[in-house]
């Protein structure tokens, strides 16, 4: 029965009385029962050195696999049964030699645990509090909820007993009370392990959070407000602004937003809500700010002052397609890049190219706005040509992220084709003899430019063209259903009492932009789009074969729209 | 007939005591009230001699002994050896043993003719066991564990044993003591049964926790039920009466 497989008698004296010695022994010896022994004992038998090798041994006690790989035999142990000690029923024996029923009625490992604890709930915003000052927000009988209360009760019985299992119990959801069922374990007397449920019941105060109480007593407060300007007279700028705030989510924090003349106002909370959104702004346009304050109200006895702050934003007012003529000292500064030049791009910083030469140069933020200067000419002033001959000059290059091709065009007004002019285009890889394209009429234009005054002998073309017309295309397919569709932002439009022209004028800058949107797929690169559910394709089969395609988004680029899915919460969880 | 008691208050009886059939060895108190238990139990029929064994007051466990001799430590003092010596009826031989493990107590179990031994001990040791004693030795482990004089209590009658001993172990221990054995525990549960109580044919001592189903077990392991004198005085008068007139 003493399955002795090594047996080594080295012991070292350490004193008369005290010996130690190694036994490798199997099967395992439990150290509990043993150190019951050693506490009657150990100062004559057993020092503290066999101690270590008895419970390095146990560790390292074979398994029955390992034990039949040994080739030793080892008789098969079945558990006798023992009487337990209080109640004489038959049982195996267990550390504590008692039946489970007896050590439950004897031992509570429940006792001292709170059975009843407080949360506090805010009903506008329903979340709740975690003390001292933050508010989470979770769904009733959600796990994240489960793990919240728990760690709540956490710190009061974690010194007490281990947590095994948690969940919920049903109550009504008015009750205002949350059931949890947890699982805690503990050892009992000389080793035993005891599992018992225990029940705790949450009671829910309601208590409105501090945002909600300021919401509350005055919807409309605000701390910050960010005042976004461009002083064009057209307001493309904003519409394309707008959709990169919708993707990017940067106004999610706005408490309103609002239009103004030549801009928008957006209001925040709190400052560092409008520094971020003022720091986004400045990475995707060329913007100067400003930054004020106005004190509301002060607290003497803690020095504590109220502000409200005040952002002026500011964009420049270059934008895409339009013209420019450079000032001397900037078109120097450039490297004498021709005073006209055209804007391609404008984000962070402004692209402008010269249309003839196709040179490119970039203004950053800084570089603009410590020279301003403005547009010679801008899109509201572009003018529709047709296109007698093309000759192309050069070959196709690829400028600043764009292809281009040099090319002498003749052209003439669509209005007035009596006037015929031969100018140098950078659209030559575009346009083919009887297209029609959008440019600006420089004969025919009085500008009334300081800058251009200072320069001497300056040869101005006769025309200078932006883009390629689809405006004959467009006039066809009116009426017909676009494939993707754009989200607007939520915005306080001013009661603009007797300016009825202003929303005509805006469908049309709005209609203009989705085509701008269409037209250009470098535009669209930081844009959501969303699928249409309402566009049927078949229907343009059904249209006259068109000589040349409209431009139109392909279908990998649309995001489908999540907001009409109804995603509701596990229902099941209890 | 089972006694429960306690010695200053710790229930672990047979650390302080070793009862046999021939006498009785008990640790010095503060108190007499653990040698008067004894001497109200005992009085008559077999020595009760208050001692201590190397100076310590764990004699139960210090020593080992039946009704045919008593082995001590080699720790034990000459004034203790001879104190004893004097106690102890002439028949039983006191020995000193000069053995590596002193607590002869927790190495060897032992009745009026079988020995458990601690599987380590001197072969010189098992042989002045078996001379002494008058016994024969075999060399065990109680329920793996080594220390067989501790998790193990039997007398000629029966005998209880470390709970977690498996069934198969019961059986071969049992045939080897000749006697009936059951696992079972003392004091409310504790597995070191021979800390807890002492037994000799007649009647047992254990800790007052032992609660009344151990208590129970006891009894009918070890027979003390039938011990009672008025049975042996019934069972006389039923031989000696041959007729009532």
């Amino acid at each position: 029965m003493y399955n002795l497989v090594q047996h080594s008698q080295d012991y070292i004296r350490r004193s008369p009385f005290h010996t130690c010695f190694s036994i490798h022994y199997l099967p395992i010896i439990k150290p509990s029962s043993l150190h019951r022994l050693l506490r009657f004992l150990s100062p004559i038998l057993l020092p503290s050195p066999f101690h270590k090798t008895l419970t390095l041994v146990s560790a390292m006690a074979l398994n029955p696999s390992d034990q039949a790989s040994t080739g030793m035999f080892f008789p098969t142990q079945t558990p006798g049964t023992v009487l337990c000690c209080t109640c004489g029923v038959v049982m195996a024996p267990n550390p504590a030699n008692m039946c489970v029923k007896c050590l439950r009625s004897r031992v509570d490992i429940t006792e001292g645990l709170p059975r009843q604890a407080v949360v506090n709930f805010c009903p506008d915003c329903s979340s709740y509090l975690q003390p001292p000052n933050k508010w989470l927000r979770f769904n009733l009988d959600s796990q994240e909820l489960l793990h919240f209360l728990v760690k709540r009760l956490h710190t009061r019985f974690s010194r007490l007993v281990t947590l095994t299992h948690a969940e919920f119990m049903f109550t009504e959801p008015h009750s205002k009370r949350i059931k949890i069922r947890l699982r805690v374990r503990r050892e009992v007397m000389n080793g035993a392990i005891l599992e018992q449920p225990h029940i705790v019941e949450f009671v829910v105060h309601d208590k409105l959070c501090l945002s909600c109480s300021r919401l509350q007593a005055n919807p409309d407060q605000w701390v910050a407000a960010v005042q976004l300007r461009q002083h064009v007279p057209h307001r493309r700028t904003f519409l394309f602004l707008e959709q990169l705030i919708l993707r990017h989510g940067a106004a999610t924090r706005a408490v309103r937003i609002a239009d103004a003349p030549h801009g928008l106002d957006f209001f925040f909370a709190s400052r560092s809500h409008a520094i971020r959104f003022v720091d986004f702004v400045n990475s995707v346009a060329p913007v100067q700010y400003r930054t004020d304050k106005q004190l509301v109200s002060h607290d003497p006895k803690s020095n504590v002052y109220n502000y409200k702050h005040t952002f002026s934003v500011e964009i420049s007012p270059i934008c895409r397609e339009d013209l420019i003529c450079l000032p001397p000292k900037v078109a120097h500064s450039l490297g004498n890049l021709g005073p006209l030049v055209i804007c391609t791009k404008v984000s962070n910083s402004i692209v402008l190219m010269d249309p003839f030469t196709l040179r490119v140069a970039y203004l950053n933020a800084t570089q603009y706005w410590s020279d301003p200067f403005r547009p010679l000419l801008s899109s509201r002033q572009l003018v529709e040509y047709s296109i007698l001959d093309i000759e192309p000059e050069s070959d196709i290059v690829t400028v600043g992220g764009s292809r281009y091709q040099l090319a002498y065009v003749q052209v003439a007004r669509m209005s007035d084709f009596s006037n015929v002019f031969t100018v140098k285009t950078h659209l030559g890889h575009l346009l083919n003899v009887g297209d029609n394209a959008l440019g600006y009429d420089l004969f025919g234009a009085n500008p009334n430019d300081m800058e251009m005054d200072k320069y001497k002998g300056l040869v101005l073309p006769d025309c200078v063209l932006m883009k390629k017309s689809y405006e004959e295309v467009r006039a066809r397919r009116s009426g017909k259903q676009r494939n993707f569709k754009l989200k607007r932002l939520d915005i306080e439009v001013e009661p603009t009492g007797g300016r009825k022209g202003e929303d005509d004028k805006r469908n049309d800058e709005y209609q203009k932009f989705i085509e701008d949107l269409e037209e250009n797929p470098e535009l669209r690169f930081n844009i959501s789009l969303y699928k249409n559910d309402n566009y049927e394709p078949s229907e343009m089969g059904t249209s006259m074969a068109d000589a040349e395609e409209i431009p139109s988004v392909p279908v990998e680029e649309l995001v489908a729209d999540l907001e009409g899915l109804d995603i509701g919460d596990g229902q099941d969880q209890e | 007939m089972a006694t429960r008691l306690q010695f200053e208050n710790n229930c672990e009886v047979g650390v302080f005591s070793k009862l046999t059939n021939k006498y009785c060895l008990v640790a010095i108190g503060g108190s007499e009230s653990f040698y008067s238990v004894f001497e109200s139990e005992l009085a008559g029929v077999i020595p009760v001699v208050k001692t201590s064994i190397a100076g310590t007051r764990i004699v139960g466990r210090m020593c080992a002994g039946n009704k045919n001799g008593l082995l001590l430590p080699h720790t034990t003092t000459d004034q203790e050896l001879q104190h004893i010596r004097n106690c102890l009826p002439d028949e039983v031989v006191v020995q000193r043993v000069e053995e590596r493990l002193s607590a002869l107590g927790n190495c060897v179990a032992c009745n009026d003719h079988v020995a458990l031994t601690h599987p380590d001990l001197d072969r010189e040791t098992e042989e002045l066991i078996a001379d002494v004693l008058g016994v024969e030795v075999f060399r065990q482990t109680i329920a793996g564990n080594i220390l067989v004089g501790s998790y193990c209590v039997f007398s000629n009658r029966g005998g209880l044993v470390h709970p977690h001993t498996s069934i198969e172990d019961l059986d071969e221990l049992s045939t080897l003591l000749q006697v009936p054995l059951v696992a079972g525990t003392v004091n409310r549960g504790s597995e070191v049964i021979a800390g807890g109580m002492t037994v000799n044919d007649w009647t047992a001592f254990c800790g007052s926790d032992t609660t009344a189903t151990e208590l129970s077990v006891i009894e009918s392991v070890f027979k003390l039920r039938e011990a009672q004198p008025t049975a042996i005085v019934d069972e006389m008068r039923r031989s000696l009466i041959d007729t009532y007139v």
